[in-house]
This record gives structure tokens, C-alpha cells and sequence, in this order.
């Protein structure tokens, strides 16, 4: 797979060899293959998209085809090292339950987002249109998309929940961007823990 | 076009044991044949063979065409030149299961101690002693393990024992529309099955053999309820309707729902191939079918010994195996750090689905198929 997301390595870092990984809305496993790759991970995805569970199939990825609308009752607490949700938390009905469910099955969740307020977003609005980019390449009437969040509603919502945020990376395509990320930033990354365990 | 993915005409082999099985009943079968096929070709490696195992009403006949009846395959959509489980690459073979009665020994043949037929004392035969003697037949034919065991419903009990049994004779386990036990609903419907055949009174406590005759109601109305099973309320409903044979109520006992008329065909065309103490006994292993009983219904414990990689496969309107009970093997493999991918195909046609040809279906079975390594 010659594919790589800039993302990819940010979240391989945050990882240690031989973890057990689920994918929440893995795709084509492409994130998951590549993780097996350098990080040798134990790793599954949850893939809805009967299209997306065969690509899984072709690449040889472990997916269990569930809907994560409705949690993860059937996965034990804690079983998991890291969870992760690329780039599919604002495609997600139920924001709170599922962010309380990773953190629930995972020592620790793996989030990114496209941020909402990043300024080429702000000055679509400005111009009087919704944004369209890279990272949200949808019309307003055909988007996947349905909770339009930014970074520091993120944060917000992190503190409201009791989530420790343990690390954020924010991106401009993929370059790092350290200052004023919610409005410089069109993509951020968040490596979540629980806040009343240790950080990791 | 389509005789290019036939395996074309197909010949049964039968296979003798002479050293006794013990069963897991604490009964031991001391001889017994085993009837089986095979397609395509057992590689220099002896890598690439795959089993079928079938449910309940099925055979050693997956794939392919018997030359004098031309009856085709239980699985042909499935086995062949360039299907998902393609016989250019893999060695496929299928056992009919012992208790049944195309065959392999069971209640319809000689009871070597009598002279007479088995019957009713034919041993009860469990999923295990299935794959027990499945492993001898493999054996035989020179495989150490397995590329892949397959089974749907029944048979998919059956590759799962397999990675339980066997964990090291076979790489990869294709669970379709199973269970890791059945539910007291289904106990049930099994049970009402076995009362219709035991009750009939042309049923002779299992002995009918002798009498000439055969237990054709009762086994006709088992096999009506199961057939209710099979299908989803959907299906049915969309096949059937409440469509009259008279277009008015005619007020009479007679067929007047052409559901009806459909059960009773289907009924009455099982009870005249099929016997009724093999219904009996695969029924009961249905039953008796729970590998977590040992590990105080733990199953993650009990698959603590697999070492083998899954495909679980379940359908959205299959309500006798739904899809919540796939889930549950998919959920114990993943706890047990086993590779297992899971898809729940979205097809009306109930727990039937899994004989069917579905484009999703095969696709995923393709894919997976074709990752398997030799």
C-alpha cells in the first residue's frame, strides 16, 4: 500500500510494539495494515460499510462489521491498548457515548477530527458558504458529516467529560501547527486518557 | 459458461475403519464407513486442503454432479473452478457425517453385531465425534492440517470444534451462520421435530427397518417446523403471502394457504429421502453442542486452545442462528487474541441465506479464501 496518511505516523508513535488496536471505522484497514507493519499490532476494526468490510477482507485486516452507534457492549473493559477513531468522530451521532465506550474497552483513545474553525473553514462561511476542502470534500446536502465541532469545543467537551487530553497534535495539510491551532489548524489529533488513571 | 465452474460429474469414495471410535456419549462405534468426495487436487505439500462440513440435512455431496441421478451439489455455488472456494487451488473435500444416512454408517445400516439394522441403537454421535472421525478420514487421505475447515450452520459448529480438537491441523475456521450453542428456543423447536418422529406410530421405537415401513408423518412434520425456521417472516411473506388456492376461504382442512401447500411439499419430499433416526440423532447434536460447558460456560476459556484464524459470517434475517449469536463467537475469539474478521451479510432469506449466492456473501468468502496462504 503506497497510500500513507501524514497522520499515520503520528499516530504510530503514540503507540508501542505488540498492542492491541481497534479501529473504529477502519475503512479499507489501510491505517490498521499499516500499523501492523511498523508496530506488529494485534489490531481489529469496526467497519458498517459492507463495501468497506470487503475491501478489509482483501486486505487482510481483521474487521468486525457493527454498528458503533450502538457502543461496544460486546468488547470487556480495558482489553484494548489504544482505540482509535480517525477522522469519523463528527460522523458519529452519539459523540459523548462513543468517546466514554473507547475509554472504556481502551487504556487509552486515539481521536482526530477535521477542525470546523480552521480559517480557509471560516472564510467559506464569511464568503457565505459552507466550507468545502481536503479534509471536507462533501457538499453541505451529501456530507457524511453531522456534529461540526472545532478544537476548542474538543477541549471543552474533554473537560466537561473528564477526559484527559494526554497529547494534541494539530495540522495544516502536513505541516505542525503550535500556534493558535484552532484557527491554523485544519485537521487535530488527540491521544486520550481516562483522567482518574495515570498517565501512560 | 457455467459447466466451466462446475467441477463437472463427481464419484463418492467410501473409506473403512476398523479400529473402534469411542464416542463422547462413553459409547464406542467399533467399525464404520465414512462417505466422502473430493475436488481438485491434494498439492506435493499436502497444504491445501479444505474441509465442508455439513448441517443437518446435507452430505458429502458439496460440489459438483452425481452421473445417474445428475443431482447437484448442496454447496456447488460455492466449490468449483474459479468460484470463492476454488478447486484450481484448493482440495476440497466432504464427509457425510456418521449417524447419517447417505452412506457413511449409520441407524439405516447393518449392525455388524446383529446382522440386523441399527436403528434406534445406533450410538448417540456428537459435533466432536464428527470431527474426531473427520480427522481419521484426513488421516487416511495424508493431511496433516488443513488449510481451511468450512461449515454453515451445523458444519459451522463443526469447523469451529475443529480448532478446539485439532488446533494444530488446521489454519483457518469459516463459521457460517452458527452458534456456539443453541438456545432453549431452538432446543425447543428441535425437541417438537423429535416428538412428531417419535410419536408417529409407524416409528417402532426406531426399529422400523424391520417392520417396512417408515415414519413418513412424523419425520414430514419435523421437517416442516424446521423448514419454518429456515425462512424469515419476510421471505415468507413476500413468497407466500396469504395468496388462497381458491381465492376465498373454502372452510376445510385441506390445502387452501399456498403456504401450506408449500410446507407439505417440502415435508413430504425430506420424509421420502431422509431418514428419521438420523433426524433424531443430528438433532440431538445440535443440542448437545456447547464447547463452553466444560469451562463452566466460559467460552473464552474454552477457545483458550485455538490456534487458528476465523471468518464468522451471520445474516441479518436469520432467526434460528442470528446474528447476535455469531457475535458471540466473534467477541470470545477476539478476547482469546485470535484473528477473526466478522461480517453480517444484509439478505432476506433467513438462516436458508448461507446456501445462496449472495453478491456480499460470496465477495467476503472470496476475499478471505483467496488470503489464505498455502
Amino acid at each position: 500500500m503506497s497510500f500513507q496518511r501524514y497522520d499515520y505516523d503520528v499516530i504510530a508513535n503514540w503507540i508501542e510494539p505488540g498492542e492491541r488496536i481497534l479501529d473504529l471505522g477502519c475503512g479499507d484497514g489501510s491505517l490498521l495494515r499499516y500499523l501492523g507493519e511498523v508496530r506488529q499490532v494485534r489490531g481489529y476494526g469496526v467497519e458498517k460499510d459492507p463495501e468497506r468490510v470487503l475491501a478489509c477482507a482483501r486486505n487482510g485486516i481483521n474487521v468486525i462489521q457493527i454498528d458503533m452507534e450502538e457502543g461496544l457492549a460486546g468488547f470487556d473493559d480495558g482489553f484494548f491498548d489504544h482505540v482509535i477513531m480517525s477522522l469519523s468522530l463528527q460522523a458519529m451521532h452519539n459523540t459523548q457515548g462513543i468517546l466514554k465506550e473507547m475509554l472504556r474497552v481502551g487504556r487509552e483513545a486515539v481521536v482526530s477530527f477535521p477542525n470546523f474553525a480552521y480559517w480557509r473553514h471560516r472564510q467559506a462561511i464569511l464568503n457565505g458558504h459552507m466550507p468545502v476542502s481536503k479534509n471536507l470534500p462533501h457538499q453541505w446536502y451529501n456530507t457524511p458529516n453531522i456534529r461540526f465541532f472545532t478544537i476548542a469545543d474538543f477541549d471543552d467537551l474533554c473537560a466537561q467529560e473528564g477526559i484527559a487530553i494526554r497529547e494534541r497534535l494539530a495540522f495544516d495539510e502536513d505541516k505542525v501547527i503550535t500556534d493558535e491551532p484552532n484557527f491554523l489548524a485544519s485537521v487535530a489529533l488527540y491521544r486520550l486518557g481516562r483522567s482518574d488513571t495515570p498517565t501512560g | 459458461m457455467k459447466e466451466q465452474h462446475s467441477v463437472g460429474i463427481v464419484v463418492p469414495q467410501t473409506a473403512h475403519f476398523s479400529d473402534p471410535l469411542p464416542l463422547k456419549s462413553g459409547g464406542v462405534l467399533p467399525q464404520y464407513d465414512l462417505v466422502y468426495e473430493t475436488y481438485g487436487t491434494l498439492n506435493a505439500a499436502r497444504s491445501n486442503a479444505v474441509l465442508v462440513c455439513h448441517a443437518l440435512s446435507g452430505s458429502h455431496h458439496v460440489a459438483g454432479k452425481h452421473a445417474e441421478s445428475g443431482a447437484e451439489g448442496w454447496w456447488d455455488n460455492l466449490v468449483g473452478p474459479g468460484k470463492p472456494l476454488d478447486t484450481r487451488r484448493f482440495f476440497v473435500i466432504g464427509v457425510n457425517n456418521l449417524g447419517g444416512c447417505y452412506g457413511s454408517s449409520g441407524p439405516n445400516c447393518i449392525n455388524p453385531a446383529t446382522g440386523k439394522p441399527w436403528g434406534a441403537d445406533f450410538p448417540f454421535v456428537t459435533v466432536e465425534d464428527w470431527v474426531d472421525a473427520q480427522a481419521r478420514l484426513a488421516d487416511r487421505l495424508g493431511i496433516e492440517r488443513f488449510a481451511a475447515v468450512v461449515g454453515g450452520s451445523l458444519g459451522g459448529m463443526q469447523a469451529l470444534s475443529w480448532t478446539l480438537q485439532y488446533p494444530d491441523r488446521v489454519a483457518h475456521a469459516l463459521v457460517i451462520a452458527s452458534a456456539p450453542k443453541l438456545t432453549a428456543q431452538n432446543i425447543a423447536f428441535n425437541e417438537v421435530a423429535r416428538q412428531a418422529i417419535l410419536k408417529d406410530p409407524e416409528f417402532h421405537g426406531g426399529h422400523y427397518y424391520e417392520h417396512g415401513v417408515v415414519p413418513t408423518r412424523g419425520l414430514a412434520l419435523a421437517r416442516m417446523i424446521g423448514h419454518i425456521t429456515y425462512l424469515s417472516d419476510d421471505a415468507m411473506g413476500q413468497k407466500f403471502g396469504r395468496a388462497l388456492r381458491h381465492d376465498k376461504p373454502v372452510f376445510s382442512y385441506d390445502v387452501e394457504f399456498e403456504i401450506e401447500s408449500y410446507l407439505r411439499y417440502q415435508g413430504d419430499k425430506f420424509a421420502g429421502f431422509f431418514d428419521a433416526n438420523t433426524y433424531l440423532l443430528t438433532t440431538k447434536a445440535l443440542d448437545y453442542y456447547d464447547p463452553a460447558f466444560a469451562y463452566n460456560g466460559d467460552l473464552v476459556a474454552a477457545l483458550g486452545r485455538a490456534k487458528a484464524d476465523y471468518l464468522v459470517v451471520s445474516f441479518s434475517t436469520d432467526w434460528r442462528f442470528a446474528p447476535s449469536r455469531s457475535r458471540e463467537i466473534v467477541y470470545a475469539l477476539m478476547h482469546s487474541d485470535r484473528r477473526v474478521s466478522y461480517t453480517e451479510i444484509d439478505c432476506p432469506a433467513g438462516h436458508d441465506s448461507f446456501l445462496l449466492d449472495d453478491p456480499q456473501y460470496h465477495g467476503v468468502l472470496r476475499a478471505y479464501i483467496d488470503n489464505i496462504r498455502l
